[in-house]
């Protein structure tokens, strides 16, 4: 029997729930993370297969323009990738210990995240359809906003574990690395979806 | 084999609310959240079912004079939505699961308490916004499914908000069900393995599998509804170049696994009650488990035969025929195995046990006409009919609604250490079952002769099996009586339980009634038979089994 008590501060915090088993089980919250991007991985394939089925049943109306170019997406997804190797570093910084080396990554690793939403954003702006022109490009600025809303998340969360490594407690340190390993599995599923949604609109 | 060890560590203290308040408090003790979602649950059931009485109410007379047809529609949308969304998902998932899966799984509580706390604080406001929506600005009228393009052109601002409380409880459950999955899988205490589990954590396993595949499509889905209505986009308007079946591929891709994430649980709290009052093992344990997991993946890939009259292919309409009829084969097993259960058993015919057998009966029939439904030439004739409403209503009322009430006179004694009243649970049984076969078996005959679903008005031909279904209807509310009367009244007045009323093995009988607040005095029992009815009850080594033994009682 391995299931322990809540020490009492823990208890009077949390009403004697089981908190604690959780804490004391990083795996579980990884496990418990993983499942939701399972969930997440879910809608994005929803709004995959509208956008795959819209661009085989639905003919563009005349005159209506649905253009990509490859050239900035092709930077953003180096970006991505770039961004998902330098986390790596980061996490393996701190597994080293070397707290200061970790921030630096991470900080990289968030300034690749946003000049990917800035290189979106002036793709944006260059595209000669908006969201409401017709199907197909609504969806695209459907799938690729939803994308960037991610990003965005994503950056925030590396930026909040960039504050906590600095924090002389050691909330996020070798032996406490949760926040970072959270950190690290939602950014790669972002990337991983980004590479994903590159192939099916912009390649396919 | 129940190892008990008996209490000897002291509870620390808790600065959370305790008694009835802690019911309105933001607490993580996952009983508490469990009655919570009963309770909320049974809120919004009795609300859903006021909005039954009205469109029964309405189908007195063939004309549509109660209510316009506008607020009919409403009332139509208002009462499947509430009843989905708010009743049956919340109340067999997070209810009975939140109360019963850490103690199946040896947990003191679920894997992560806050989510579970906030899942649940999701389902007021969602249900609070969709009822108030009928005040503030109209309600939706498309019905619970939000066709397009109904869903578009009718008045938007009730559509809208209907659509951010659909999302709102759609969350709720998929952070229950990432709770589930992870308590089920990683919070097993040491020892006890998969196959040695209580069914209905196979059940929820199951369900949870379904609700994290297919809730975020219907999410996604919503999103885009919401898009077409607010900011005018073309995806689901065909006035736009869009294409409305996508929409009906994409919310049917949820809403037919919603029809396993409302029964799955209810298959598995079956399975926890049939054994109890026969005193027999659950016949067939690995094949129960296989059929759930078949009709896991089955339940994913039957979608379209909901869309056999959208212009389907043919070569569509056959694959999903096949598909679907296949379900009945784990689903057949399952119920062989609960007959197989009962053959031969020492059976207490107690409210529990009434209601569950019922279930077997209306859940068969359903089935049929489910099976019936799944072939196309048969489909098209029936299809947006009343015959349609009967079926569905065989499932969902006759299988969950009554197994919720079984399970509510089996887990009472638990929840409040009192016993409910076994003539009042009868004539509660009486009345809904009466009142639920007057109500529903003759829509099938409206049906199959051709009356429309969601109208206000029909063809007077059709009075008098309307006024019979009517009358159905109103027992069925009165069946709420009794039954409300008892669990009130037995709050003081019902029978002391003790610990294990029932004499059962699973493991959430072998602590007090109530429990506390981590579930057990001392170390979880370790319980790697939650069926051993096999030996005489004389020999069933139940450590800290106390109370009554009712069911020899010949009850």
């Amino acid at each position: 029997m391995t299931l322990t008590l809540s020490d009492s501060e823990s208890q009077a915090l949390h009403g004697g729930s089981g908190e604690a088993e959780a804490h004391g089980h990083p795996d579980v919250r990884l496990f418990g993370l993983a499942a939701f991007l399972v969930a997440d991985a879910m809608t994005f394939a929803g709004f995959f297969a509208a956008y795959l089925t819209f661009r085989a049943v639905n003919p563009l109306p005349e005159g209506a323009t649905y253009e990509l170019e490859l050239a900035l997406p092709t930077i953003n997804t180096v970006l991505l990738l770039v961004s998902s190797a330098t986390f790596h570093r980061a996490n393996a910084a701190l597994r080293q210990g070397r707290s200061e080396l970790c921030r630096t990554w991470l900080a990289v690793t968030a300034g690749l995240g946003l000049a990917f939403l800035v290189s979106q954003m002036v793709e944006y702006f260059s595209l000669p359809f908006g969201l409401t022109d017709n199907l197909l490009a609504s969806t695209f600025y459907l799938l690729t906003g939803f994308h960037g809303l991610h990003v965005t998340l994503g950056a925030i969360m590396i930026l909040i574990v960039w504050w906590q490594v600095r924090q002389p407690a050691g909330r996020v340190d070798a032996s406490n690395p949760f926040a970072i390993e959270a950190a690290e599995l939602y950014w790669h599923f972002v990337d991983g979806i980004w590479v994903v949604l590159f192939l099916i609109l912009y390649l396919l | 084999m129940t190892i008990a060890v008996p209490s000897s560590q002291p509870q620390g203290p808790s600065l959370q609310p305790v008694g009835w308040l802690r019911y309105l408090s933001f607490s993580l003790d996952h009983k508490v959240i469990g009655l919570q979602y009963l309770v909320a649950g049974f809120l919004f059931y009795f609300v859903g079912g006021a909005l039954a009485g009205v469109i029964r109410t309405e189908l007195i007379s063939p004309m549509a004079d109660l209510v316009p047809r506008d607020t009919y529609n409403e009332v139509l949308t208002l009462h499947g939505t509430i009843m989905i969304f708010l009743w049956i998902v919340p109340v067999v998932n997070g209810a009975f699961g939140n109360y019963l899966i850490p103690f199946y799984v040896g947990a003191r509580d679920m894997a992560f308490p806050r989510l579970n706390a906030v899942a649940f604080w999701l389902i007021p406001p969602g249900g609070l916004l969709l009822i108030s929506s009928y005040f503030l600005t109209g309600a939706a009228q498309s019905g619970w499914t939000a066709y397009p393009p109904l869903s578009i052109t009718t008045p938007a601002a009730g559509q809208v908000l209907w659509i951010v409380s659909v999302l709102l409880l759609g969350g709720s459950s998929i952070f229950g069900a990432i709770n589930f999955i992870a308590t089920i899988l990683k919070l097993r205490r040491p020892g006890l393995g998969m196959m040695q589990l209580p069914m209905y954590c196979w059940a929820m396993l199951g369900t949870s599998l379904l609700v994290l595949l297919s809730t975020p499509v219907l999410a996604g889905t919503l999103i885009m509804l919401s898009f077409d209505i607010v900011a005018h986009t073309g995806f689901f308007n065909p006035g736009e170049g869009g294409n409305v079946v996508v929409y009906q591929h994409l919310f049917w891709f949820y809403s037919h696994p919603a029809v396993y994430i409302m029964v799955l649980p209810v298959f598995g709290l079956v399975s926890e009650i049939l054994p109890v009052h026969s005193r027999k093992p659950l016949f067939g344990y690995s094949t129960m488990v296989y059929s759930i997991m078949a009709i896991v993946f089955l339940g994913l890939i039957v979608w379209a035969h909901h869309m056999f009259t959208s212009g389907t292919p043919p070569w569509m309409r056959l694959f999903f025929t096949i598909a679907t009829a296949f379900i009945a084969v784990p689903t057949g097993i399952k119920f062989f195995n609960w007959l197989a259960t009962l053959w031969g058993g020492k059976i207490a015919l107690n409210s529990a046990m009434l209601f569950s057998c019922a279930f077997i009966v209306h859940f068969v029939f359903g089935g049929i006409t489910g099976v019936a439904l799944a072939q196309v030439p048969f489909d098209v004739h029936v299809h947006d009919t009343y015959f349609v409403v009967g079926h569905f209503h065989y499932i969902v009322y006759g299988g969950s609604v009554f197994v919720i009430f079984s399970a509510i006179y089996h887990w009472y004694p638990k929840f409040t250490g009192r016993l409910l009243n076994e003539p009042l649970g009868r004539l509660h049984f009486l009345l809904t079952f009466l009142g639920f076969n007057l109500c529903f078996a003759p829509q099938h005959w409206l049906g199959l002769n051709g009356m429309p679903r969601r109208v206000a008005e029909y063809d007077p031909q059709f009075t008098l099996v309307n006024q019979l279904s009517s009358v159905g209807a109103l027992l069925m509310a009165l069946s709420t009586l009794p039954f409300l009367w008892n669990v009130i009244a037995s709050l003081w007045q019902g029978a002391r339980a003790g610990d294990n009323p029932w004499n059962a093995r699973t493991p959430e009988w072998l602590t007090s009634s109530p429990p506390p607040v981590e579930n057990w005095h001392g170390e979880a029992p370790l319980v790697l038979e939650p069926y051993g009815y096999g030996v005489p009850i004389d020999q069933l080594d139940l450590s800290t089994a106390s109370g009554r033994d009712l069911w020899s009682g010949g009850r």
